[in-house]
């Protein structure tokens, strides 16, 4: 391997797990914060990577359809926090895994009608289209840069949100005393509804960044959903910087697990999985 | 709780007879059909075992059920019936034994990341399956010729004949249904029953915690085998599908849609999910709506699963209230 083809599999490798992170940090989350187990999560992806490829063909633009498919992504969050998700606060982990399970088989099959079990492409914008000669033979696309350029900025925000605004005291507040909190007067149930949604939302996201290079598939969600667990059980569950650390390197495993051994770059993820849970079975990292 | 729990079963003994003079009556669709549920009602006791009566929530339980489905292929010969006598007990060894390595794995951890590590685990013995050789890769393999048993040159058990099929499916029923009841009646049953209401005391009172854990696991595993091993025999064929979360999450639905932690309710779940799923794809082919529906249905207005309705209906018309919320 010399050095631009490394080179180029580093940048694969740390896009991959920068995109990873995005869908996981909002499982994590919606986990940490609200204590809800959420298998629908690829879901999410899923439908952020079908919205992109229906939008655009409609507006013939991927910004446009990233904007309607953010607002439809905020819309479908808080519809399905307030009719289904608030319910089951209080309610076992098995009820919320059948619920999540039973939301899968919903959103696979009303894909199915609506969109058809295809697979489609979604072009990449003009603007971002053209890629960087590394050496004669050897370039990488623009478009790459950008996704990770958008994750990172993504990462800060969020960041600074949890952190710095007053917002995201309250989440975190609510995450570790949800009747305290409620008592000194803020509305929590309004506080879950907005992480719920976020978490929907940058999952949807995700999917609709990731739509150009990685094509739009029916079952696409559930691959990501079960990475994105291995992500929280590496990362340690409800940790945010955990969710970060240990996608960046299932990026990096993945990604050289298939150039080195390309018949079991599948199991790759599962493998490094399976020693951090020998290691530290909580994960890398307890809490944000 | 007690007194349901008395009333269903007295009804065995019935269901028993049902079951064994079914095949006189049914034509081959619907014993075909009522052995598919009796296979997947072992699966689900075995899962409950781990779900109801241990309180470890296995979403990856159709790995053991997968890989000892595949080892009934991969232990027979090509062109002959292979030995009953060799691979039925393979098979359930073969269960047994990959839940005792991810169980050594799993057992570390707790709660929702249980939920997600066998989940993860399962998915990746999927791979395994999928991607490497050893089992056809993603198109799977065929069993031939299914097993039989033979003594000398006398065949004594012959399962490529529906009828004998059938009744050896009773049978194994029958048998893990009185295992996991005595199981549950052992020390080691009472254990995991403790382990299940509060693991803290349990290893305070200087239970082994992990190791009743692993032994309930394994136990699972192997039984889950059992179910695999028939469900290779009756359709002949193995592909990656029956190893797939799908497959997890099925069994899993089934248990908690019956009511976890009765054996009864995960067969009744079984029987219910099977018949849906047939009566829901004989309507359409976007039969899996329907079944979501329907899942979602369930907990939101049902939170103790079906076999909590008989109850629900006689509050409803006795005492006029309804307690939840």
């Amino acid at each position: 391997m010399d050095f631009s083809t490394f080179l180029i599999q580093l940048l694969n490798s740390f896009q991959y797990g920068l995109l990873l992170f995005l869908v996981a940090s909002g499982l994590t989350l919606i986990f940490g914060i609200m204590g809800i187990i959420n298998l629908a999560h690829g879901s999410f992806y899923m439908m952020g990577a079908y919205m992109a490829f229906s939008l655009t063909a409609l507006s013939g633009n991927l910004l446009v359809a990233i904007v309607v498919g953010v607002a439809l992504s905020v819309l479908i969050g808080f519809l399905l926090e307030w009719a289904l998700f608030s319910r089951l606060y209080k309610r076992d982990h098995l009820d919320q895994v059948l619920l999540t399970y039973g939301l899968i088989l919903i959103f696979e099959e009303l894909r199915s009608l609506l969109v058809g079990d295809d697979v489609h492409g979604v072009p990449i914008p003009e603007l971002l289209s053209a890629s960087i000669q590394l050496s004669e033979t050897l370039s990488y696309p623009v478009y790459r840069l950008f996704m990770s350029a958008v994750c990172i900025l993504l990462a800060i925000v969020m960041y600074w949100l949890i952190r710095h605004t007053r917002l995201g005291m309250m989440i975190r507040a609510g995450s570790s005393n949800r009747e305290m909190v409620q008592a000194l007067g803020i509305n929590i149930d309004l506080i879950y509804r907005i992480v719920f949604g976020l978490g929907v939302t940058l999952a949807a996201f995700a999917g609709m960044l990731a739509a150009p290079v990685s094509s739009v598939y029916p079952g696409m969600g559930n691959q990501v959903l079960i990475i994105c667990f291995v992500v929280v059980v590496i990362g340690g569950v409800g940790s945010v910087w955990g969710a970060l650390v240990a996608a960046l390197l299932i990026g990096l495993a993945d990604t050289f697990g298939k150039v080195i051994a390309p018949d079991y770059a599948g199991l790759a993820v599962y493998v490094l999985m399976a020693a951090v849970l020998l290691w530290r079975p909580e994960g890398i990292f307890r809490r944000i | 709780m007690p007194l349901a729990r008395k009333k269903s079963r007295n009804y065995l003994p019935l269901v028993l007879l049902m079951l064994a003079l079914f095949p006189i009556f049914g034509s081959s669709y619907y014993n075909e059909l009522i052995g598919k549920i009796m296979i997947m009602a072992i699966f689900a006791m075995s899962l409950d075992l781990l779900v109801g009566f241990t309180g470890l929530v296995s979403f990856g339980h159709a790995a053991f059920f997968g890989v000892a489905a595949y080892s009934v292929v991969l232990l027979s010969p090509k062109y002959d019936p292979g030995n009953l006598l060799l691979v039925l007990p393979g098979a359930v060894l073969t269960g047994a034994a990959v839940a005792f390595v991810v169980g050594l794995f799993v057992l570390r951890t707790k709660g929702i990341y249980f939920i997600m590590v066998t989940l993860a685990f399962a998915q990746m013995i999927y791979f395994v399956f999928h991607d490497t050789p050893l089992g056809g890769g993603s198109d799977g393999a065929f069993l031939n010729v299914k097993p039989e048993l033979r003594i000398g040159e006398k065949v004594l058990l012959d399962l490529n004949e529906p009828m004998q099929f059938y009744y050896i499916v009773l049978v194994l029923l029958v048998v893990a249904y009185v295992f996991l009841r005595v199981l549950l009646r052992s020390p080691l049953g009472h254990a995991l029953a403790g382990i299940r209401s509060n693991e803290h005391r349990m290893l305070s009172l200087g239970f082994p915690v992990f190791l009743y854990k692993l032994a309930g696991f394994v136990t699972a595993g192997g039984l889950a085998g059992l179910a695999g091993f028939l469900s290779a025999c009756q359709y002949g064929f193995v592909t990656p599908e029956i190893l797939s979360w799908h497959q997890s999450g099925n069994v899993l639905l089934m248990v908690i849609l019956g009511g976890m932690g009765t054996l009864n309710g995960a067969a009744i779940g079984a029987f219910a999910f099977v018949v849906l799923q047939e009566v829901f794809s004989a309507l359409t082919k976007h039969w899996q709506l329907l079944m979501g529906v329907v899942i979602v249905t369930v907990v939101m207005v049902l939170p103790g699963g079906l076999s909590s309705l008989p109850q629900r209906l006689k509050g409803l018309l006795i005492g006029g209230g309804n307690r939840n919320g």
